[in-house]
């Protein structure tokens, strides 16, 4: 069992201000069910006084997720909107006396309702980051997100980042990209740039694509109960039949197609194309 | 308000030892302390019960006692069964399992893939959790060394037919292991009968204390030892016995066996108003697994919804202890790899619970039960963003 503090069991057996707010003046709905949790967040804000008057939420999840909904509501309500504004996920945490470290991910949901409903209140949408990169395609994280959260708590290794965000935790497929990220943002430790690959000839590429597959990438689906065959080559053009694996991960034949084709283009050529085979 | 009392319904997990199995092991923790291998009458006394103790085990599964080796627990049994065979077996590469198996035995296979380089099949199951027997067929080559499907689902109690399994095995050469951890003691199982090779039981799940478990070897099967050592388990288990646990083995097996139609019969019985009562008060609620199919003590349901972790945590503050897919509660992220493989929708792959019974659940506590879980399931519903009462 959880090693949960009393105040989280409080908050979860007895969470304060679950409901609506009809005609809120801020809704903020983050998570799905695929991911295991949700919350709603609804604000009543005085134009007035700049203050929020009243917090409610529906939330579906852990109960970590329900008494982090709880205790953010408890503590912006009565709070200037300037102040809520600079509210954190450890804030969250702190009040409920800590979470587990596997379950800070509550948090960060409870802090993203709060910046999307004083988004909506504005009438403004979350700061679109068209241009950030979804790194988990299993829970949907994107670079913008990795980076708010990474810098914010000073998280270190894979692990860490994906007890605050579950990026990471279903297909690990993009636990190379998170590396990448987390020594961006900590400094040294660079990756040395992959080098330029002189051109190989038709027979050349056919081969390397061959041993990669056979060596590096079948290997690493069974892994995971996955599998791959190559089945033809024209070109830069690589059609495979793939197996699934990870089948909890939510597009996770797309999450599969990239680890072919991303592995293929590092090792092989950086023009590859990954086909499905249909026959 | 809340009532200090006790619903265990977890028994899939571990279960109550029972008083007659306790009492066949005391004396093994005074007078009876020789050890079996000894030439003298402190052992050979002992060595006696170790003696009687296989049999009682062996007539559980309708073996010979010679055929069954005592270990440590359920998952050493999987261990030795897998890569035992595969060390007898070293010319062939492939091994085949399915992807709803307990960890004892799919962590073998994947760290087999990784770190061993065998090619590991884990067949798919549809979406009542059972397999396309065709499918297994097709999967076994010569070079396949093992098969291993178990004989019940830990999570949804849902059986695989180990008869005809075991019998494309043997069409096809292949050695078959089958986990039978739960399905000993709930069903029925001769080995004289069934086409299986290797089969592993725990002592915990039939009422012993934890740490007791055995491997049954067919005679002929090919199989390295597991620990090498003394001559005990015939050379192929060393290591001085694990005397008191032994006896108790032998003991629980008893009552399994003798018990084994009256009480699984009564635990159904249970099980099913426990599930019908359930699915009868509470709306949005859906059986995981094959219900004709199935071991007599085990339900699993999904309330949609909600999650499972907050569903145990609201339970156990009831005094009812279940357990849950849910990926909360592991601390995964993802539910359950059975629920996923069953491709179980995710309106209520969060919200799964298994109840599990035995010979010691009473009629009082499943209506207990059912009086306490409609208003918690309503009660998280409430606080849901993806419940609609009006539907």
């Amino acid at each position: 069992m959880w090693d949960y503090t009393k105040s989280v069991m409080d908050h979860f057996s007895n969470p304060r201000n679950v409901g609506k707010i009809e005609n809120a003046d801020g809704v903020g709905e983050v998570g799905s069910l695929a991911c295991g949790d949700a919350l709603k967040l609804y604000l009543k804000i005085n134009k007035e006084t700049g203050k929020i008057e009243d917090a409610r939420f529906q939330t579906f999840g852990c109960a970590s997720a329900i008494a982090s909904a709880s205790a953010l509501t408890e503590l912006i309500k009565g709070m200037p909107l300037e102040e809520a504004e600079k509210i954190t996920n450890d804030d969250i945490a702190r009040f409920l006396g800590g979470l587990p470290e596997q379950k800070m991910h509550c948090s960060v949901m409870g802090r993203e309702a709060l910046e999307a409903a004083l988004a909506n209140y504005r009438g403004v949408k979350v700061e679109e980051h068209a241009d950030a990169q979804v790194i988990c395609k299993c829970f949907w994280v994107d670079e913008h997100k990795l980076r708010e959260v990474i810098t914010e708590n000073k998280l270190k290794t894979v692990e860490e980042v994906t007890h605050y965000t579950k990026a990471g935790g279903g297909c690990g497929g993009c636990v190379p990209d998170i590396k990448r990220i987390l020594a961006d943002i900590n400094g040294p430790e660079a990756k040395p740039e992959p080098e330029e690959k002189p051109r190989m000839t038709n027979l050349q590429r056919i081969k390397l694509i061959t041993e990669t597959i056979a060596v590096k990438i079948a290997p690493m689906l069974r892994q995971d109960g996955g599998d791959i065959e190559l089945v033809d080559i024209d070109g830069y053009d690589v059609y495979v039949k793939l197996r699934g694996a990870c089948a909890g991960c939510p597009g996770a034949k797309a999450t599969l197609q990239n680890i072919v084709r991303e592995t293929l283009r590092r090792e092989v050529d950086s023009e590859i194309n990954i086909i499905e085979a249909t026959k | 308000m809340t009532e200090p009392r006790q619903v265990y319904l977890d028994n899939n997990a571990t279960c109550r030892v029972s008083p007659a199995v306790v009492e066949a092991m005391l004396p093994f923790f005074g007078e009876l302390y020789g050890n079996p291998s000894s030439m003298h009458s402190f052992g050979g006394r002992v060595a006696e019960h170790v003696t009687r103790a296989r049999e009682q085990v062996a007539a559980l599964l309708n073996a010979s006692p010679e055929e069954i080796v005592f270990t440590s627990c359920g998952t050493e049994s999987d261990n030795h069964a897998i890569r035992g065979t595969l060390e007898a077996n070293p010319e062939k590469k492939h091994i085949v399992t399915t992807k709803v198996e307990h960890p004892a035995v799919l962590n073998v296979f994947r760290f087999l893939a990784k770190r061993k380089g065998y090619h590991v099949t884990e067949l798919g199951v549809n979406k009542q959790g059972d397999l396309n027997l065709d499918e297994l067929r097709a999967e076994l080559t010569p070079d396949t060394a093992l098969l291993s499907v178990m004989a019940a689902n830990n999570e949804t109690g849902t059986l695989f037919p180990i008869d005809e399994i075991g019998a494309i095995a043997r069409e096809k050469g292949v050695v078959f292991h089958t986990d039978a951890v739960q399905a000993a003691g709930k069903i029925p199982l001769d080995l004289k009968k069934l086409p299986v090779d290797l089969l592993s039981i725990s002592g915990h799940k039939l009422h012993t204390p934890k740490g007791i478990g055995a491997l049954y070897i067919r005679k002929g099967t090919r199989i390295s030892p597991f620990m090498i050592g003394g001559h005990q388990e015939h050379g192929r288990r060393a290591g001085t016995e694990n005397v008191p646990y032994i006896i108790g083995f032998g003991k629980a097996c008893e009552e399994a066996m003798n018990g084994i139609f009256e009480e699984n019969n009564q635990v159904r019985k249970l099980r099913d108003k426990l599930e019908s009562g359930l699915m009868s008060q509470i709306k949005h609620t859906y059986i995981n697994g094959n219900p004709r199919w199935r071991l007599p003590n085990t339900t699993n349901i999904g309330f949609e919804f909600i999650e499972g972790e907050a569903i145990l945590l609201h339970l156990s503050a009831a005094g009812i202890a279940a357990s849950s897919g849910s990926a909360c509660t592991s601390g995964s992220l993802e539910p359950s790899h059975v629920l996923m493989a069953m491709e179980v929708p995710f309106t209520y792959a969060h919200g799964s619970v298994r109840f599990s019974l035995s010979r010691y659940t009473t009629e009082e506590e499943i209506d207990y039960t059912l009086a306490a879980v409609p208003p918690i399931i309503q009660r998280l519903r409430d606080m849901s963003p993806f419940y609609d009462p009006n539907k």
